[in-house]
């Protein structure tokens, strides 16, 4: 291939007819997003480009920025490539975003899940020559439940705390998963959020996208004036001194790692909800078989071996090497 | 199986001892009553026969999946449990299964002893009718070693609150060679008569290490004092003609020490012996030459001339065919030294001397010539106490020489270099902290090289997780370490530096649960850090 639509460069993903790089983890003039976790949307690019769904957390993450905004389907020429963004599932206004430069097409999946939660939408497969994936989940132990049946599972669990008089405290992303474990959520009682999750709450309501009422927990809450409540709040601060206020409670993590019994164990929660927004093992192998691609790029996750399998399988598979998946916690965010 | 994978998951999802114990206790109170029994059999190291090997199982389970075994083999140390990844790998089953614990026990039971085909039809039928929490317990079973959090003990006073029953006194029910097959609820856990099997021992009662001065125990005069040997702790049973020999880690022992079936000749019938198994010629052994002994179930004729072995008795817990461990020390000892002094010169059973001392201070001074005369150091055992149950502090104590010594869980090993390239050598080691393990110590010496192969077969067999060189292990192993002196380490992530850790024991005979903890090490840096 004498010139390929995409290269990968020690900046991060580029395109050269276009003079673009696509979730760069180096200052670049040019960036494509494909959505607005720390991992993919980084600070100091000179001009970003993502979906107008995406742009008021990314402004909320990355503060005054220059965005070229484009809604899913619409094409954009940039030099000598046509765009496009198309619905990934993984968060709300989150991308594959699609590059055509001479009739040959690329998508850059950034991270995907199939499943339509209710909230992001629902991801939708683009035909192309080459798909660069991510692997997180890329193995067969991971096989995701559908939502409804983890739904359930989580309004049982606040359930019997509130009838036992103890808190429950969800550990969860602040972008994305909380959200989406928001409409997963009955109305069961109150939902109080850490600011870091409340944050995000009101950038997307204000945009529009429908969530569950909240409360936002403050310095001097009482929680005895919230009973049965729900807690909402990232990872981390459920192991900390802000936890305390909350009296008796339990504690839950939602994410993929939950599967393992390990992880689950070394989490040293309460409960584990599976509930991933990265594609499981069959879900990976949907989206690549539905894109009719014949060349596969591997990133971040278990690369080796799912490009191993995706080459005895009759792909042409590559791992590539990225920084996806290294910011914050990835264990939590997945 | 349901109403057992839901006491799973509720003892599974709690780090609480007292949550777990109340699911336990729910479940004895409703169970089926075979359910029930292989229960307590199952959480007390009962198990049924292996009746697949594991290569068999991976191999099944990736054709069921549809996957190629390689992929099966690169994510189970990503899993590091190979029930588990079984259970993840198949694909999920639309249905569970309502039979309980006993049919599917009975199942592979059946499995056994039939054709290779009936075998794996059996087992791949049963993974197709069981969901994944099922399987994953359905896949244990197969695998056998059924730890997944739960200790006898735990087990036991669940069993108590739900049958009204001391805890004592049903962990001596549980001891002994019963399956669910031989017994029933009722004689094991009901019946008036709980002696009726001949061969159940009593539980151990284990000793405390004294880490303050012995005038933190008071008077001197009411304590008794004999030396600690360096063997094998041990239980002999003569009753109905019959002789027993039990070890602590309650593992019946009788035919690994041929030398103690002379002992019914002597000793009557009723009669129960506590006291410690030793190599001996003249006086203890090394402890080295008893454990050429330990691993072997049939003892070779040049063996049982080079380490013969005796029982040095210092403990007499039933007499005459009653149970006299509420006697007072004082007088049990009395009874077991008239018993003694009956014995001929050569038996097999002979009498550990007590050390007599006016105060603790020459009771100290003996102590320090401890090793002169081949002993660890003393046992300090109150007069009037009588014979408890598992470890309680308060009557026995261990006074150790000064040597330090830790009993850890290895939980990584690493190939040596050079001479020991090849051999896994390098390992660590890790204490319980609740119910985690935590590193606190490397070592590389103190076994020999037999040990070092031998512990090499294992590794390789029982490898999690690879992280580059160096493989997370089942932790299964528990080693004594022994070691200068100890210091607070902020570098180490258990806040504690060994001075000379060497593995000076391979402790077969420790159960994993017995390994210490990590308060027992801040304790230690407490009183010599």
């Amino acid at each position: 291939m004498a010139n390929p639509v995409l290269t990968f460069r020690p900046e991060g993903i580029y395109c050269p007819a276009g003079d673009f790089y696509i979730d760069p983890w180096r200052h670049v003039d040019r960036a494509l997003i494909t959505h607005a976790h720390a991992d993919h949307a980084r600070s100091g690019m000179g001009h970003y480009m993502c979906t107008d769904i995406a742009a008021p957390v990314m402004r909320h993450r990355l503060g005054e920025i220059s965005i070229d905004t484009i809604t899913y389907g619409q094409t954009r020429t940039i030099g000598g490539a046509t765009v496009s963004f198309h619905p990934a599932g993984h968060v709300p206004g989150s991308a594959q975003i699609r590059v055509e430069v001479a009739g040959e097409i690329w998508v850059v999946s950034g991270d995907y899940k199939l499943e339509d939660d209710g909230l992001s939408t629902a991801f939708e497969p683009v035909t192309c020559h080459h798909f660069i994936t991510e692997s997180t989940f890329g193995l067969p132990v991971f096989r995701w439940q559908p939502q409804r049946d983890v739904a359930r599972e989580l309004n049982a669990w606040w359930q019997s705390c509130a009838a036992q008089g103890k808190t429950a405290m969800l550990g969860a992303y602040s972008l994305g998963k909380a959200q989406r474990l928001m409409t997963m959520l009955g109305d069961h009682g109150p939902i109080l959020t850490h600011g870091a999750v409340e944050g995000t709450n009101a950038v997307l309501r204000a945009q529009g996208i429908a969530l569950p009422d909240t409360v936002q927990v403050t310095q001097d809450i009482n929680i005895k004036e919230y009973p049965g409540a729900l807690v909402i709040a990232p990872p981390s601060a459920l192991n900390a001194t802000w936890a305390r206020k909350f009296g008796p409670r339990e504690t839950g993590f939602a994410s993929g790692w939950m599967a393992l019994r390990g992880i689950r164990r070394r989490r040293a929660g309460d409960r584990g909800f599976v509930v991933s927004d990265h594609a499981d093992w069959s879900g990976l192998l949907r989206a690549i078989t539905e894109t009719d691609a014949e060349n596969i790029y591997v990133t971040h996750g278990y690369t080796e071996i799912f490009a191993r399998y995706l080459a005895e399988n009759g792909w042409q598979a590559q791992i590539v090497q990225t920084e996806f998946g290294e910011a914050e916690d990835t264990e939590e965010a997945a | 199986m349901k109403d057992f994978a839901d006491l799973f998951t509720a003892l599974d999802q709690s780090t609480k001892t007292s949550v777990k114990v109340a699911a336990l206790a729910a479940y004895f109170d409703t169970a089926a009553e075979s359910d029930k029994l292989w229960t307590i059999a199952l959480f007390s190291g009962r198990r049924p026969k292996r009746a697949v090997t594991t290569t068999k199982l991976r191999e099944w389970a990736a054709q069921e999946a549809g996957l190629p075994l390689w992929l099966f083999e690169e994510s189970y140390p990503i899993v590091g449990d190979l029930a588990e990844t079984i259970a993840l790998i198949l694909p999920k089953s639309s249905t569970s299964s309502d039979y309980g614990l006993t049919h599917w026990i009975n199942a592979l039971r059946d499995l056994s002893d039939v054709d290779e085909p009936v075998r794996k039809l059996g087992i791949t039928s049963a993974w197709a009718e069981l969901d994944t929490g099922q399987r994953f317990l359905f896949n244990k079973l197969l695998t056998g070693g059924f730890r997944i959090g739960v200790s006898q003990k735990l087990m036991t006073r669940a069993l108590a609150q739900a049958s009204g029953k001391p805890e004592a006194e049903l962990a001596h029910r549980l001891m002994g060679n019963w399956t669910p097959d031989s017994t029933n609820w009722h004689d094991l856990i009901e019946a008036e008569d709980a002696s009726a099997d001949a061969s159940r021992p009593y539980p151990f009662y284990l000793a405390y290490g004294l880490e303050d001065a012995p005038d933190t125990l008071g008077a001197s005069s009411d304590w008794c004092a004999e030396w600690k040997w360096d063997g094998i702790r041990g239980q002999l049973i003569i009753r109905d003609g019959q002789h027993f020999t039990w070890s602590r880690g309650e593992e019946l022992m009788t035919d690994r020490f041929p030398e103690l079936a002379r002992a019914p000749d002597f000793i009557p019938d009723g009669t129960v012996l506590d006291g410690e198994i030793l190599a001996w010629r003249n006086g203890p052994l090394p402890f080295n030459a008893l454990q050429k002994r330990i691993g072997r179930k049939t003892v070779p004729k040049k063996l049982l001339t080079e380490a013969p072995v005796i029982l040095y008795a210092y403990d007499l817990l039933e007499w005459g065919g009653v149970d006299v461990r509420e006697t007072p020390f004082q007088e049990r000892r009395k009874s077991l030294a008239q018993l003694c002094e009956t014995l001929p010169q050569d038996a097999p059973v002979r009498l550990s001397p007590q050390l007599q001392f006016t105060d603790w201070a020459e009771l100290a001074g003996q102590r320090a010539q401890a090793r002169d005369a081949k002993a660890e150091g003393v046992m300090l055992k109150r007069a009037a106490s009588p014979y408890l149950a598992g470890r309680k502090k308060g009557d026995w104590w261990k006074w150790k020489l000064d040597t330090l010594t830790i009993d850890a869980v290895m939980i990584y090993a690493q190939q040596g270099h050079g001479r020991r390239a090849n051999l896994f050598t390098d390992f660590t080691f890790a204490v319980w902290n609740g119910n985690d393990l935590v590193p606190f110590t490397k070592a590389y010496s103190g076994l020999t090289d037999q040990e070092f192969r031998e512990i090499t077969a294992w590794v390789r067999k029982n490898t999690q997780q690879r992280f580059g060189p160096v493989r997370q292990v089942t932790p299964e192993h528990v080693f004594e370490f022994a070691f200068e002196g100890i210091q607070e380490s902020p570098r180490h992530k258990s806040g504690v530096a060994l001075r000379f850790p060497r593995m000076s024991r391979w402790r077969k005979d420790k159960p994993l649960q017995e390994a210490n903890t990590l308060d027992d090490l801040n304790e230690m840096l407490r009183t010599y850090g």
